[in-house]
């Protein structure tokens, strides 16, 4: 833990700036004026240390993603142990009946029909924040809109004809992606129009409101992204001593040097 | 046992005194002292080494790190299509130790890389491939070939999706070959694409073949440096000014003078080592690519496929030329031309400390070339990045194949009888 804090201190004009801007960014989602404009920008700020975030993470996750997406890597027992959940809220609110503290997470929904319902299968999302990052699965958790043209009736900003369906709209509500026209010389001096996306406008609000469902979002990729390096904070906690004791050594090895080296001349 | 053998010496004494009858007794049938004193306490090495010289004995403790951690990952690594990559997982979650273990093994083969790169680029600052070590510099080159081969199927284990498309990639090289191309490449995966089979065949060449090859190539190193003695900073033969006793002036012992500092090296080498396992060990995406975070998936390619960064200058010259076969080509000669550098150099000086503005200026051509092919490596193909490959891929040869010319004109300075040395 002992990193964590100095890492902390020293980090911490940079993390009360990320908090502002932020929190700046969700008083302006709230105005709803040109909202993700920015969306390439977004930054997810997980935090692994967060341990209250990643137990609300965790239950979110049960709640809304365990439906169709495995962590097959992961065993429920550990996931109780690293998060510090205890054994009796972990069996009766977060581990499906059926299934036992020592079991892999895994989706209850059956591989091949899913393939046939979605044209895909849900993805295993073990190492989803180490292979896309957590920026990613941010955005990609933000910027679902109505989109009529797909069988889904909703599309991905950070993942254009995504197979999943939004189902995050219920607690995020409705949007629709507004464009504007870009004129662009092309090659031989060609005049291009081309629609860009410019922002979202919300047309149905969901359960929660917008700063509820960017701290649902921000939890979600926190989890995922304990998920995906479940070690991290033992392998912190841990360098640091090795660190110090290589540091000692190397200087007591300098002192034997310099010793020795006495008589070269 | 010095009452018996008078030419002993005494630092070869304390440890055998102790257990004289058993010692002496394995002395008779194996020639355990002869070889400590031959090799360690009475191998003389020039006293005026330098930071670069540190890099020789790092390469060889990483060489026996990388053997030891891939001994234990070898016990729970499954080596097939279907279980390869969960095993991987396996070993990162639930073996004990087994995320240290894995991140010694992936850090260990780009720090191989690090401390090699360098290592060879000590010997290009001291000319220490001149005679009369130029068999020294060619083993060397060798360990280093078989150390690319090594790590590239080292990456392919995993398999993640950049292993699959790296495999891909770096097999489908051979097909540029005249004639036997197809056909061999189709040997070398034992399938009509890479598979199970092609795994398996990369895990029984690293775990087994290339490492004994590269113990076999080391230890020829060893033996053909010990030969012809360190070259030095100063690029002057110790052996040229031997004392009264015979033994070089400007030599000190091995052991204890470079055990001692080569100690303190290899603690200095593993706090980076440890910044890097326990806090960077992605070293955002250029030691574990995020690509290789997801299965192998011969359905959909990576949106940008590259080697690992220790392959990327040799990836840039690759991608420079339009033609394939022509670009595979000059990936050899890239390498060839490392080869023959003890015949290019003809500069009467064998240290850059001695040697004119001419080579100074050439070695930092090339040291800059070699660097931003490494970076262009990485990057997706865009016209600029490909003008640029070939500007530094110029500035790679030129090094080479301009050396026997611009060596002899460059305005060298004397060199000193004997070597520069500050005692401290």
């Amino acid at each position: 833990m002992a990193i964590d804090s100095r890492c902390l201190g020293r980090w911490a004009p940079v993390l009360l700036a990320a908090a502002l801007a932020a929190g700046a960014g969700s008083v302006h989602a709230a105005q709803g004026a040109a909202y993700g404009s920015n969306w390439r920008h977004w930054q997810a700020h997980a935090t692994v240390t967060d341990l209250h975030s990643l137990q609300r993470g965790a239950r979110d996750y049960v709640g809304y993603c365990l439906g169709c997406h495995s962590l097959r890597y992961e065993r429920w027992s550990r996931l109780g142990r690293d998060l510090k959940i205890p054994k009796g809220v972990l069996v009766q609110s977060l581990i499906p009946p059926g299934q036992k503290p020592a079991d892999y997470i895994i989706s209850p929904m059956p591989k091949q029909e899913a393939a046939k319902w979605f044209g895909k299968a849900p993805p295993d999302l073990s190492l989803i924040a180490r292979y896309k990052g957590t920026n990613y699965l941010y955005r990609y958790l933000k910027t679902f809109y109505v989109d009529s043209g797909r069988a889904t009736g909703t599309n991905n900003l950070a993942y254009p004809n995504v197979a999943m369906p939004d189902v995050v709209s219920p607690l995020e509500g409705l949007k629709v992606a507004v464009y504007r026209t870009v004129r662009e010389r092309g090659g031989a001096g060609k005049i291009i129009t081309r629609r860009v996306f410019d922002h979202f406008r919300r047309v149905a609000s969901g359960r929660m409101t917008p700063q509820q469902y960017d701290r649902f979002v921000h939890d979600t990729v926190n989890f995922l992204d304990y998920v995906g390096d479940p070690q991290r904070a033992e392998r912190h906690r841990l360098g640091v001593w090795v660190i110090l004791f290589l540091l000692a050594f190397t200087w007591l090895a300098w002192l034997l040097k310099r010793e020795y080296w006495k008589d070269v001349r | 046992m010095a009452a018996t053998d008078p030419a002993r010496q005494p630092a070869a004494e304390p440890a055998s005194a102790k257990k004289k009858g058993l010692w002496a007794w394995i002395n008779e049938r194996l020639p355990v002292d002869e070889f400590f004193r031959h090799e360690l306490t009475e191998y003389y090495a020039p006293k005026n080494f330098n930071f670069w010289y540190f890099f020789g004995s790092l390469a060889l403790l990483v060489l026996v790190m990388q053997i030891l951690t891939g001994i234990f990952l070898t016990m729970y690594y499954h080596p097939s299509a279907t279980g390869a990559y969960a095993s991987v997982q396996f070993i990162m979650r639930e073996v004990s130790w087994g995320w240290l273990i894995r991140y010694m093994h992936s850090t260990g083969a780009s720090f191989f890389f690090i401390v090699v790169y360098l290592h060879m680029f000590r010997g290009l600052l001291y000319g220490s491939y001149r005679r009369p070590r130029e068999l020294l510099w060619i083993v060397g080159m060798l360990v280093y070939l078989a150390l690319m081969a090594e790590a590239f199927m080292g990456y392919v284990l995993p398999w993640g999706n950049m292993s699959f498309w790296g495999a891909q990639v770096i097999v489908n090289l051979f097909g540029t070959i005249p004639v036997i191309g197809s056909g061999l490449v189709q040997w070398i995966r034992g399938d009509y694409g890479i598979s199970g089979a092609t795994l398996n065949r990369l895990f029984a060449l690293h775990v087994a073949a290339v490492p004994i090859v590269l113990l076999g190539l080391v230890a020829l190193h060893l033996v053909a440096l010990h030969r012809v003695g360190s070259n030095n900073p100063d690029g002057i033969e110790i052996k040229d000014h031997p004392g009264p006793d015979g033994k070089p002036l400007d030599g000190i012992q091995f052991h204890p003078y470079y055990t001692v500092k080569d100690i303190m090296g290899v603690g200095a080498f593993f706090i980076l080592f440890s910044l890097v396992v326990f806090y960077f060990p992605t070293f955002h995406g250029l030691f574990l690519e995020p690509a290789n975070f997801t299965p192998a998936n011969h359905l959909s390619t990576p949106p940008d496929i590259h080697p690992v960064w220790y392959f990327t200058p040799f990836y840039a010259i690759l991608r420079a030329i339009p033609n394939k076969g022509m670009g595979a080509l000059t990936l050899l000669m890239a390498l060839v031309s490392l080869l023959l550098l003890p015949w290019l150099d003809r500069s009467p000086v064998k240290s850059i400390r001695y040697k004119g503005w001419i080579s100074r200026l050439a070695l930092a051509v090339f040291v800059v070339s070699f660097i931003g092919l490494g970076y262009l490596g990485m990057q997706p193909v865009k016209p600029l990045y490909v003008i640029l490959s070939r500007i530094f891929a110029a500035g790679y040869f030129s090094f080479f194949w301009l050396m026997p010319l611009y060596s002899r004109i460059d305005p060298v300075k004397p060199v000193p009888e004997r070597v520069v040395y500050h005692g401290h």
